[in-house]
């Protein structure tokens, strides 16, 4: 039988004003990979994502999720799409019950305490399910993030630096949380500057360079430590 | 070549024209000679309304076909509107002055055209306070058609308000046909000039982008 | 529950909590109406002329202090990414926002109007009734215009500067409409009344039809 695609992109183009953040992306992910996409800042990884989650609209090319086109049938497409950025999206003066509760209305999933205090559960803020947000440290805000990200149980979860700034507690619930999703069939994309950490789950790896794929290749493939290595020092040197 | 031919145009129309208003043109019985401004007046009025109406127009093309020639087109609309509204507005006090003694009336038609100048003047101050190419011309474009739908509800609400408040209007009475003649002429000579002047506002624009571009690039280059 | 109601639920407890939008709006309406009864002599007859004129300054700057605040919640923490992640359209986000932007503003004018009475000397009979219907409709107006804009304004580097520059030439016919239907009520004189009523209702309509079309072009990158 086939494999799915989870994601495909075609030469996804993106342009702001003069600065071409994305010069042909084609990359296709299947389901259940785990890609980890590397890459320095201003390479295009963010804004890879961002049109990945329909965020931002691309300028060229086609994207499909879960074989949906997203030009098309924006809404189908973000029913199966999961996103966390560096911002939350949180809002501080509510509490994560009441937070989770105005997102799964936004998704039009029926209202559910029990769903959303054993999501609540599972990132460990059970005990601060009604505190508001507004408290919340850093790794405490990135925890409720990944529950709002897991919330309509999407088949497609895209990171963008999760890792930044998250304390070990923090760090070590995302790592459950992801191995649960990678075990039970999910795909995951996931940025990261630190190679190790977005190595430690990933089935696959590729290297994004002024907006193109310019490495590619399965997580174990040791190659992909020496490409990064490279790619760092020529960056320094530029 | 196209601006060239314009150029000329507009160099010859204009003195034809001038000299039909300040030569040709009879003298107007209780007004006298101030009533000449009439002929730069009315023009002035239709291009603040002609810009008006391309503003709308290419806001929306821009936001159908995402083309900037088409956010150009508005920006240098724009820029034409506000240039005439203030142009109307101030002709018509010079007008006002010697006619009525005021400088100023809230008369259904100057009043509108104070409004059309502050909606100019907003667009443009929006497009300048955007720092972003796409920004600016996404938001300027709707802004554009927010702003095209609300002239006929100003056009309708000043025209209303002032049926409840009468006040002396501006312009009134026929024209004799000489009249006619020199009004037409000064038609004439103001659509040229709005055309070269249209025409050299969006080369302007398209220079503008091309040096914004070359500057990003040299510095993406460092 | 449909998004839309979501999005006004969710404002509704937000402002329960932090109570920034209508306590500013309200205070506001006060401060202007207060502001105009010391610049005009109490008992002149220009003061019963010029009252619906200061109703509706006080409401129409209220109104863009409330938009401004409703706005910077969405921006803080990018909240309103979050919402364009949610397969919800566009322009229901919109009129979302308009939901609720619209129930702030009712809920100060609810106080503002009767302390405009008082200052006025003005009666709690049928003309009070009419009188707030007034403003329901004109309110609805603003809300409708200024839920866009405030969006627009809230790119640009001046940031809430920028909404009142964009509202107040575009919110000229719902300020001249409100203030003459609200004279003739005041007056007696109810003749042609309607025509303003139903410029106020035909600038709601537009208005809610033309953002929603085009809200999406605000939002998206």
């Amino acid at each position: 039988m086939p494999d799915t695609f989870a994601l495909e992109s075609e030469d996804i183009r993106k342009t702001f004003g003069h600065f071409t953040a994305l010069a042909g992306v084609t990359l296709s992910v299947k389901r259940g990979e785990f890609l980890a996409l590397f890459g320095r800042n201003g390479a295009g990884k963010t804004t890879f994502l961002k049109i990945a989650a329909t965020l931002v609209r691309h300028s060229h090319g086609k994207l499909r999720v879960e074989s949906i086109d997203t030009r098309e049938e924006p809404e189908r497409a973000r029913r199966h799409i999961g996103f966390l950025s560096h911002n939350t999206y949180l809002y501080r003066d509510l509490n994560p019950v009441e937070n989770l509760r105005f997102f799964s209305r936004l998704y039009g999933m029926p209202d559910s305490e029990e769903r959303i205090l054993s999501l609540l559960d599972r990132v460990g803020l059970r005990r601060r399910a009604s505190d508001p947000v507004r408290a919340f440290s850093r790794g405490l805000h990135q925890r409720l993030g990944i529950a709002r990200v897991m919330l309509h149980d999407p088949s497609v979860i895209l990171l963008d630096e999760p890792y930044t700034g998250l304390d070990a507690n923090a760090v070590e619930i995302l790592n459950q949380i992801l191995d649960q999703a990678a075990s039970a069939g999910k795909t995951i994309i996931l940025t990261s500057h630190d190679l190790e950490q977005g190595l430690r789950a990933a089935t696959r790896a590729a290297i994004i360079d002024r907006g193109k794929i310019v490495f590619d290749t399965g997580a174990k493939d040791p190659a992909i430590r020496d490409a990064y290595a490279a790619y760092i020092r020529v960056g320094v040197g530029r | 070549m196209r601006s060239k031919i314009l150029g000329i145009l507009v160099l010859v129309l204009m003195i034809a024209n001038l000299y039909m208003i300040f030569i040709f043109a009879p003298n107007e019985a209780t007004m006298g000679v101030i009533q000449r401004i009439f002929y730069f007046h009315l023009p002035f009025g239709i291009s603040s309304y002609l810009s008006a109406y391309l503003l709308g127009f290419a806001s929306v093309m821009y936001l159908i076909k995402h083309d900037l020639k088409w956010d150009r087109l508005g920006a240098s609309a724009g820029e034409m509107g506000i240039l005439f509204t203030s142009m109307s507005i101030m002709s018509g006090a010079l007008w006002a002055k010697p006619v009525w003694g005021i400088w100023w009336t809230w008369d259904a038609r100057l009043t509108l055209q104070f409004l059309l100048g502050l909606i100019f003047l907003s667009y443009l101050m929006l497009r300048a306070y955007l720092p972003e190419r796409e920004k600016k011309a996404a938001l300027g474009g709707v802004f554009g058609v927010l702003a095209m739908v609300d002239v006929p509800f100003n056009y309708l609400s000043i025209r209303w308000w002032r049926t409840q408040h009468p006040q002396p209007v501006i312009l009134g009475g026929g024209l004799d046909s000489d009249m006619w003649r020199v009004m037409i002429v000064s038609f004439c000579a103001f659509a040229v000039l709005y055309a070269y002047l249209l025409d050299r506002r969006m080369a302007i624009a398209r220079v503008e982008e091309e040096v914004e571009y070359l500057e990003h690039a040299i510095l993406a280059h460092d | 529950m449909s998004p839309v109601i979501a999005i006004v639920f969710k404002d509704i407890v937000i402002e329960m909590r932090s109570k920034e939008s209508v306590s500013s709006m309200l205070m506001f309406g006060v401060l202007v109406l207060t502001i105009f009864s010391f610049a005009f002599e109490p008992s002149s007859i220009e003061r019963s002329l010029i009252a619906p004129g200061t109703l509706w300054v006080a409401f129409s700057f209220a109104a863009i202090l409330g938009l401004n605040r409703s706005l910077a919640m969405e921006i803080d923490n990018d909240c309103l990414q979050g919402l364009l992640l949610a397969p919800v359209d566009r322009g229901n986000l919109y009129i979302g926002k308009v939901a609720s932007n619209f129930t702030f503003m009712i809920i100060a004018e609810v106080i503002v109007l009767p302390i405009f009475v008082i200052f006025n000397n003005l009666k709690f009979n049928l003309q009070f009734l009419e009188i707030a219907g007034i403003a329901v409709l004109g309110t609805l107006a603003i809300a409708a215009i200024g839920s866009i804009l405030s969006t627009i304004s809230a790119n640009t580097r001046m940031k809430e500067v920028m909404l009142p520059v964009l509202q107040i030439p575009l919110t000229v016919p719902v300020v001249i409409a409100s203030v003459e239907a609200t004279s003739m009520v005041l007056s007696g004189d109810t003749k042609g009344i309607s025509s303003w009523l139903y410029l106020l209702a035909g600038f709601s309509i537009v208005y809610l039809t033309v953002s929603y079309l085009v809200f999406e072009f605000v939002v998206e990158e």
